[in-house]
């Protein structure tokens, strides 16, 4: 066990265990806020993986404006919503059950694919990862079109939003 | 080193409990924050493959970029429904919302 590996491991258990939080607990408001702890270890994830310029952009964009949206989302619809009955639909045991076979299903599949215990190669030396990735964005035999089909749906997204929840009255 | 399998494990099992909130919850906004664990989990596989593959090759980091926007958008105009429907209803109970129900 070296020490990366058992950083890993004490941010699974905190993913795993605050996205059991974020599922079952009962206040939503509670749910928002283990959300936006499981977003923090994917963000660790992503710096332990090397990919530094999405670390920060997760931390930005997720924990900063998704979190938050989730935040108010619930404050604007809160009512009683704590008191009225389960928070859990009466088929649960049975989602959970399908929940695990999911599980088992992928889990399988990885024991039988063999490039499942591969370990990551060292970066070439002068390998600069962010300006490979900005390059490769706004590189028009790379992915330009995706990067600009990606800016229109945002585009579209929020002007769509802005026209559902604008209030006629 | 750390094996790849263990990352690809981490996030099936972040993508079953985010799809055991989908299927259980029974308010709109908690349905939206399994989606989210779920684009999670899909965005660690993609980051994952990206640094165990080839690392000059960047289809895996900028599909997850593309994947933030698509979450991004998703949250804005899924939180905008159920503001508005729960303005008309009053209600965020999925069960609840059975207006189309034949």
């Amino acid at each position: 066990m070296i020490a990366t590996q058992i950083f890993f491991l004490i941010t699974g258990l905190v993913i795993l265990g605050s996205a059991l939080m974020v599922v079952t607990t009962r206040n939503l408001i509670h749910a928002a806020l283990w959300l936006i702890v499981t977003l923090f270890g994917v963000a660790v994830l992503y710096a332990i993986l090397n990919a530094s310029f999405l670390a920060v952009v997760q931390v930005v964009v997720y924990i900063g404006a998704i979190a938050i949206l989730f935040i108010f989302a619930v404050m604007l619809t809160h009512k009683e919503m704590r008191d009225r009955g389960p928070q859990l639909n009466n088929g649960w045991w049975l989602n959970a059950i399908i929940s695990l076979l999911t599980f088992g299903g992928l889990f399988w599949m990885l024991q039988s694919w063999s490039g499942v215990s591969k370990t990551a190669a060292d970066f070439p030396s002068g390998f600069d990862a962010v300006g490979q990735l900005g390059r490769a964005l706004i590189s028009p035999d790379a992915f330009v079109l995706p990067f600009e089909v990606a800016s229109v749906l945002l585009l579209a997204a929020l002007v769509g939003a802005v026209y559902i929840a604008f209030n006629r009255k | 080193m750390i094996p790849l399998s263990w990352f690809l494990i981490l996030s099936a099992a972040l993508f079953s409990i985010g799809l055991f909130g989908v299927l259980s919850r029974r308010n709109a906004v908690a349905i939206l924050l399994g989606i989210e664990l779920m684009l999670n989990a899909a965005n660690i596989n993609l980051v994952s493959f990206w640094r165990y593959g080839d690392v000059s090759l960047m289809a895996g980091q900028v599909f997850a970029i593309i994947v933030f926007a698509v979450a991004a958008s998703e949250v804005a105009v899924g939180l905008a429904l159920v503001i508005s429907v729960y303005r008309r209803r009053n209600t965020v109970i999925a069960d609840e919302l059975d207006l189309l129900k034949w």
